[in-house]
Formats: C-alpha cells, sequence, structure tokens
C-alpha cells in the first residue's frame, strides 16, 4: 500500500478536509509543489489556485484557495486557507463575469486607484478558472 | 385589606418582570446556538494555526521572529475581553478577577502594564478601574468580523513591535459547556513552545518559501489575528450561555417570589375574613 501522510485544509469559516493522502499538490507563491509523504519541513505562502489531493486508495479530489499558507511536516500537511471552496462549489459563470469585470478595471486607466485590487481579483478568478478546467481534464481522461 | 392590595401589585409586578425575563432567556438561548456555531466553525483553522506555531517555536530557524524572542518583561500588554451588555451573571467578573491577578502578579515586580479593552463593559471597568487603555472597542456585536478586530489588535501589535510590549496577553472566557464558563488568561507572544512532540525534538528548520521573515510576518500576524478573533467569538458564545442561566434563574426565583407572596395574600385575606366573621357573630351576640 502506498504511504500516507495526514492532511488538513481548513479555512477561517471551516474544515473543508482532513484525512490521509499519497499526495497533494498546491499553488506556491514560488511555483507549483508537489507533497509526498515524507517530505521535508517546510513553510510556504500560497496563491489563488487549486489543491489537488490523492486520497488514501488513489481518489482524486480537488480544492480551490484563495491564499493563505501551507506547513509541511514529515508526518503531517496542513494548508490554511483564507477561503476554501470544494471544487465543485466553485461557479464558473461567476468567475468568468469577475475575471471580465476585472480586467475592465484594469484597462480603464481612469480608476487607478483599485489596480492593485483588481490584479488581486483577476488572479483569484483566473485561478479558480484554472481549477475548474482542470477538473475538467480529469474527468475527460 | 389594604395589605392585600398591596401584596396584589407586588404580585403583577413579579409576574411582569418574569415575563420579561423568560423572554430574554429564550432569546439568548437561539442566540447561543448561532454563537456556538460560529465559534465550532472557526477553531478547526485555530487549531491547526496554533499547531504549525507550536512547530515553528520548537523549530531552529535561521530568522528569528521578533515574535518568537524572549525579551526582559519591562511592560506587558493585555487584550481583555468582555461583553457589550450585561445581564450574564459573573461572566465579566470572573474574567476581569482572572485578569487583576494576572495583573497583580506583574505589579509586584515592577512590571507596567497597557491595556487594550474589548467589548463595552471592558472598556467601561477599565475606565474606573484605573489602568492604561491603549485600546478599545466596543460594540463588537454577535457576528464579530475579524476586519473590525484587527485594527484594535494591531494597536498592541505595533506597540510590541516598536518594543514598547514585552508581553501580550488575550483574557477572555472559554466555553466548556453551556453551564460552565471558564475564565483564561493566555499568553499570546512571544510565542511558547508547549507541543511535546518527540519527532520535533532534534536540530530542523523549515524550508521557506519565498523567504523566511515574509512569510513569518504574513503567519505570525494572521496567527494572532485568529487567536483574538477565536477569543472573541468564544466570549460570545459564553456571554448568550451565561445569559441564558442567569435569565433562567431570575424567571424561577420570580416564579418562587410569586408563590410566596400570593400565600401571604390569601393568609391576610383569610384573616381578614375571619376578623369580619367573628365581628358579625359578637355583633349579633349582642344584639
Amino acid at each position: 500500500m502506498a504511504m500516507t501522510v495526514h492532511c488538513d485544509i481548513v479555512s477561517a469559516e471551516e474544515e473543508i478536509f482532513s484525512g490521509l493522502i499519497e499526495f497533494v499538490s498546491v499553488t506556491g507563491s514560488l511555483g507549483d509543489l508537489g507533497v509526498y509523504p515524507g517530505h521535508a519541513p517546510l513553510l510556504s505562502e500560497l496563491k489563488p489556485g487549486p489543491v489537488e489531493l490523492r486520497k488514501q486508495g488513489g481518489e482524486q479530489e480537488i480544492f480551490y484557495v484563495s491564499g493563505g499558507f501551507i506547513e509541511v511536516q514529515p508526518h503531517k500537511v496542513s494548508v490554511l486557507a483564507d477561503v476554501a471552496l470544494r471544487a465543485g462549489d466553485i461557479n464558473e459563470a461567476a468567475a468568468e463575469e469577475a475575471k471580465k469585470h476585472a480586467e475592465h478595471v484594469m484597462a480603464d486607466k481612469s480608476t487607478e486607484l483599485d489596480y492593485s485590487r483588481a490584479t488581486a481579483q483577476l488572479a483569484e478568478a483566473a485561478a479558480q478558472l484554472r481549477t475548474i478546467q482542470q477538473i475538467r481534464k480529469k474527468m475527460g481522461k | 385589606m389594604a395589605a392585600g392590595k398591596e401584596i396584589k401589585t407586588q404580585i403583577s409586578s413579579i409576574q411582569g418582570t418574569r415575563k420579561i425575563t423568560s423572554a430574554m432567556e429564550m432569546v439568548a438561548a437561539s442566540k447561543m446556538r448561532k454563537a456556538q456555531d460560529r465559534m465550532q466553525e472557526s477553531r478547526p483553522y485555530a487549531r491547526n494555526i496554533r499547531s504549525v506555531i507550536q512547530h515553528l517555536a520548537k523549530s531552529n530557524p535561521e530568522y528569528k521572529h521578533l515574535y518568537l524572542q524572549q525579551r526582559e518583561v519591562k511592560r506587558v500588554g493585555f487584550i481583555v475581553v468582555a461583553t457589550d451588555r450585561g445581564l450574564c451573571g459573573g461572566l465579566n467578573i470572573n474574567a476581569f478577577k482572572a485578569a487583576i491577578a494576572k495583573m497583580q502578579e506583574f505589579k509586584n515586580q515592577n512590571v507596567e502594564m497597557d491595556i487594550c479593552a474589548m467589548g463595552s463593559k471592558s472598556v467601561s471597568f477599565f475606565k474606573t478601574y484605573g489602568g492604561n487603555v491603549t485600546a478599545a472597542k466596543s460594540g463588537l456585536g454577535d457576528k464579530p468580523e475579524i476586519a473590525e478586530l484587527i485594527g484594535t489588535v494591531k494597536v498592541m501589535l505595533d506597540a510590541y513591535d516598536e518594543g514598547k510590549l514585552d508581553m501580550l496577553f488575550v483574557v477572555s472566557n472559554e466555553f466548556v459547556n453551556t453551564m460552565t464558563q471558564q475564565p483564561q488568561v493566555e499568553q499570546i507572544l512571544p510565542l511558547k513552545a508547549e507541543d511535546d512532540d518527540d519527532r520535533l525534538n532534534h536540530h530542523w528548520d523549515y524550508i521557506y518559501e519565498p523567504d523566511a521573515r515574509e512569510l513569518l510576518n504574513g503567519l505570525l500576524v494572521r496567527y494572532i489575528e485568529s487567536l483574538v478573533y477565536q477569543a472573541v467569538v468564544e466570549n460570545n458564545a459564553c456571554e448568550q450561555a451565561a445569559r441564558m442561566l442567569a435569565m433562567k434563574n431570575a424567571t424561577d426565583n420570580a416564579g418562587d417570589l410569586i408563590d410566596e407572596l400570593q400565600m401571604v395574600y390569601n393568609k391576610a385575606r383569610q384573616a381578614a375574613i375571619t376578623q369580619e366573621i367573628s365581628e358579625i357573630v359578637s355583633g349579633a351576640a349582642a344584639v
């Protein structure tokens, strides 16, 4: 049987996942990270993006987090998300809308004040869409 | 029958009070359920971030963050969380007592103190008790938002960053169950390692991404915020539970009082009737 490690995914509002996993991949601030059991201790910031789990037994699950932190210990992985969603709960239309809106605000030079916020919104919306696409790809396989 | 009428008015006034207290009990009971849910929802995050911070405190980092360093204690900060409204039994007083006991310890060592009061009861208490209140926040409401608390907490954190404070405590009530609330004084800064996990008792450090300073800054501030938020949410659940209990007692007591007064009234009425009869009888005998 494959090696497993305990993983908790929590957001400020709720506990999203807690259980044994074989593998997890997250979007770190310096790029994607893949974590197998027995990984060296690591602390990283997270960017908005998908969190992909392979649970004990090989079942896949995908979540979306809007940023936060990940702590890796050889025996435990904790994802402290700002906002976490089950991928199924993401509203694709709303994400698309948010992306368009953010792009529009960024294109509009007159509202320079909200530039950083718009960038953050755009990154989030894009990450949500990326998560959905990733699921589609998995389903298609 | 003059006394009888007075007793009657007293009874009806107590009945009015009983109606109010029993209504308040029911309101508190329904609010408590919601407050408890909120408390439960934010607990996993608080628990997890706490365990991460515990690990961090046991590591041997290349970069020692300010929050991890023990300093000589010259001035300490207290964040005292209390309720906004009264009528909740001894809840606030118990927390204040715990806070004052801890403050006295520091006072004996000639350590000075800053107080951050949260909740209007806390604000008004420290206004009369004295103490250097540097930050105050009241009107937290039933649904405290993290964003609302951050500003107040930041005053204390800034003071800590500047070296004005060397220790920071949070005083609040712990929700044990509906009947029991326990005041607790928790040290939040500098971080203490409590975890006895043997797997971590060797020399090790994290791999940091992007870099230790930036990461720890974000993480530790998040941790403190989550801790204070948890304390406020938990205190809110305690408030509702304590109020429910206090109002239940008040309702029961009002009931007892009414029974007693009713008895006195009946006796007075009966005595009056008996007297009247004996007057009539003796009057008739005289004729």
